[in-house]
C-alpha cells in the first residue's frame, strides 16, 4: 500500500502526538506511524482507560480531532530513497512518502549485564509497568526494584497499586547526588508534586540510594537478588525483579536516515531540525528529558515543519526550562563506575546470540566482535547489548544497516516496486 | 472472570483474559514463565516489555518469532512458547 503526506511523524508518544497536533492544526496533511496498536507511546500506555482525565487523555483527544492520520502497528524498517519510508504492518508492507519527516522514536531502558540477568522474571521497570497496564499479573507478587532513575519510584508506586508487594527500591546513585536534584524539582511544581505523592504512598517501602544489584539467582526463573552498597552485600527473595538503568534513545532510524549524532543523541537546531534536510527530531532521541520536555519539543517540531515559526519561537523559553531539568536528571542519575564490573567473563552480554563478556573482550572493536562472535547480530540488532558494551567496554554500535528492525522478506521485496514513480498527491492501494 | 472475556489457547491450555490484554500477559496469566529457549538453551522471558529486545518471541497462530508484548489478544488465538 502506498501513502503520501506532507508531514510524516514516526512515533505516537508524547513528542509525536504534540508534533502531529501542531502540524495538522496548520493545515498540513499529516500521518503518524507507530509500532504498537495503541496511542501514547510506552509512557502513556493504558492511560486511555483511566477514569479521570489525564494529560495523556487530553493529548490523545486533541490528536483525534486534529485530522492527522494514524498508521498504527506500522514499524518503519528502511529508507529506500529520500522522501520515502518503508514500513511493515501485520497485513501488508507500506510505502510512506513524505515531504517533511519528524522523528519521535522515543527511548528504551538501559539494561546492564550481571550474573543471572537473563533469568525469566527479570524485567525492565518501565517494561514491567507497561506489561502490567496490559494485564500482566502482579497481585501478591514480591518485587525487588533496582537500577536508576525517577522511573523506579513511579513504577514501584504503580506496581503497588496493582497489588504487588514491593520488597525494596534501590537507586544506584548516591543520596548526595539524588538530593542535589531537589532544586531542579523545585522549579517544576508539577514534577515536585508528583514526586511527593509517590513518596507518600510508598511509605513502608524502603527506598535506598547508593545500592545496586550484583547477582540474580533462580532455576527456571528469578528467585532472589543480591544487592550491595559497596560495603555490605545481602540477598532478597522475590518473584519478579524490575531492573533498569535509566534510558537510552532510539536512534536507529535517525542513523539510517543519515542524521548526525552528538554524544549519542540526535543533533538538532533551535527548530528541532536534524542535520538531514527536511528531517526533524523531538523528544528522547535528542536527550532524555521526560514527557513534558518531549511535548514542548514535539510542538516546536510540528510548528516548524509546518512553516509556522512564530508559534514555535514562543515555546523556546519553555523548552529551555525543560532542558535545564534534563541536564539535572543526567547529573543526578549518572551511572557509577562500579556497574562496569558487574558482569563476569562468563556472563552473557548479547542475549540474542549468547555471546559472553569474555568472548567479546577478545576483539578490538565492536565491528570485529560482531563479525567473529555474532554479538549484536540477533533479532534485537544490538539494541540491548550495544548500549551495555558501550558502557562496559567503551565500544558499541557505530552504524545501522537496513532493515533497522527484523522484517519479513515479502516487505523487503515490495520495496522498489512502486517507489520508482510515486505520485505524491495520490494514495493508492 | 474478566468482563467481556477473550478466549485463547496457550500451549494448548484454554485461557480467559480481558480485552486489552497483551499476549505476553496472557502467557504469564497461564502460569508460563519461560517464553523461549536461548541459542545455548537457557530459559528466557520478556525483558523490555516494549518491543525492543525480542526476548518474548512466541509462535502465534503458526507464525513464529512474534513479539508477544506488542500483540493484543484476540478471540481464538493459538499461541505456543518454546517448551
Amino acid at each position: 500500500m502506498n501513502h503520501a503526506f506532507d508531514i510524516v511523524i514516526v512515533g505516537a508518544g508524547p513528542a509525536g502526538l504534540a508534533a502531529a497536533c501542531a502540524a495538522a492544526e496548520s493545515g498540513q496533511r499529516v500521518a503518524v506511524l507507530d509500532d504498537t496498536p495503541w496511542l501514547g507511546g510506552q509512557i502513556w500506555r493504558g492511560e486511555q482507560s483511566r477514569p479521570q482525565l489525564s494529560q495523556a487523555q487530553r493529548w490523545i483527544e486533541r490528536f483525534r480531532r486534529s485530522g492527522a492520520t494514524l498508521l498504527d502497528r506500522t514499524s518503519a524498517i528502511a529508507c529506500p530513497q529520500p522522501g520515502v519510508l518503508l514500513a511493515e504492518h501485520p497485513d501488508e508492507p507500506r510505502e510512506i512518502h513524505w515531504q517533511r519527516l519528524i522523528l519521535a522514536t522515543g527511548a528504551r531502558e538501559m539494561f546492564l549485564p550481571f550474573p543471572g540477568w537473563t533469568l525469566p522474571g527479570i524485567v525492565g521497570p518501565g517494561g514491567l509497568q507497561a506489561l502490567v497496564k496490559n494485564g500482566w499479573p502482579v497481585d501478591g507478587k514480591r518485587i525487588v526494584v533496582a537500577g536508576s532513575g525517577l522511573l523506579l519510584l513511579a513504577v514501584a508506586d504503580g506496581l503497588k497499586k496493582h497489588g504487588a508487594k514491593i520488597v525494596s527500591v534501590s537507586e544506584q546513585a548516591p543520596w548526595s547526588r539524588v538530593l542535589g536534584f531537589g532544586p531542579a524539582l523545585l522549579s517544576h511544581p508539577g514534577k515536585m508534586l508528583q514526586g511527593a505523592g509517590i513518596k507518600l504512598r510508598l511509605l513502608g517501602v524502603p527506598y535506598r540510594c547508593g545500592v545496586w544489584p550484583v547477582k540474580a539467582e533462580g532455576d527456571e526463573q528469578v528467585r532472589r537478588v543480591t544487592l550491595t552498597d559497596g560495603r555490605n552485600t545481602w540477598t532478597e527473595d522475590c518473584d519478579l525483579f524490575a531492573c533498569g538503568f535509566n534510558l537510552v534513545p532510539n536512534v536507529e532510524l535517525p542513523l539510517a536516515l543519515g542524521c548526525a549524532l552528538s554524544d549519542g543523541f540526535v543533533r538538532v537546531n533551535e527548530w528541532q531540525a536534524a542535520s538531514v534536510e527536511n528531517v526533524y527530531c523531538a523528544g528522547e532521541p535528542t536527550g532524555i528529558g521526560g514527557v513534558d520536555c518531549a511535548l514542548v519539543e514535539g510542538r516546536i517540531a510540528g510548528c516548524a515543519a509546518g512553516d509556522r515559526h512564530a508559534p514555535a519561537k514562543a515555546l523556546f523559553a519553555k523548552r529551555a526550562c525543560w532542558h535545564r531539568f534534563r541536564a539535572a536528571l543526567a547529573r543526578a542519575f549518572a551511572l557509577r563506575p562500579e556497574l562496569k564490573s558487574l558482569a563476569a567473563d562468563d556472563t552473557l552480554i548479547c542475549r540474542c546470540e549468547d555471546v559472553t563478556l569474555g568472548r567479546m573482550k577478545q576483539f578490538n572493536g565492536w565491528r570485529d566482535a560482531k563479525l567473529q562472535s555474532r554479538c549484536g547480530m540477533g533479532p534485537c540488532q544490538g539494541r540491548v547489548c550495544g548500549a551495555a558494551a558501550k558502557f562496559i567496554l567503551g565500544r558499541g554500535m557505530e552504524s545501522v544497516r537496513p532493515p533497522v528492525f527484523p522484517a519479513r522478506v515479502s516487505s523487503l521485496i515490495t520495496s522498489g516496486t512502486s517507489a520508482s514513480n510515486p505520485n505524491p498527491n495520490q494514495t493508492t492501494t | 472472570m474478566p468482563a467481556n472475556p477473550i478466549q485463547l489457547r496457550v500451549n494448548g491450555k484454554s485461557v480467559l483474559v480481558s480485552a486489552g490484554t497483551v499476549l505476553a500477559a496472557a502467557i504469564a496469566q497461564a502460569g508460563v514463565t519461560k517464553f523461549r529457549r536461548a541459542v545455548t538453551g537457557g530459559p528466557r522471558g520478556p525483558l523490555c516489555g516494549m518491543g525492543i529486545c525480542m526476548e518474548c518471541r512466541v509462535t502465534i497462530n503458526g507464525q513464529t518469532q512474534c513479539r508477544s508484548c506488542q500483540t493484543l489478544c484476540e478471540e481464538g488465538m493459538e499461541m505456543r512458547t518454546d517448551e
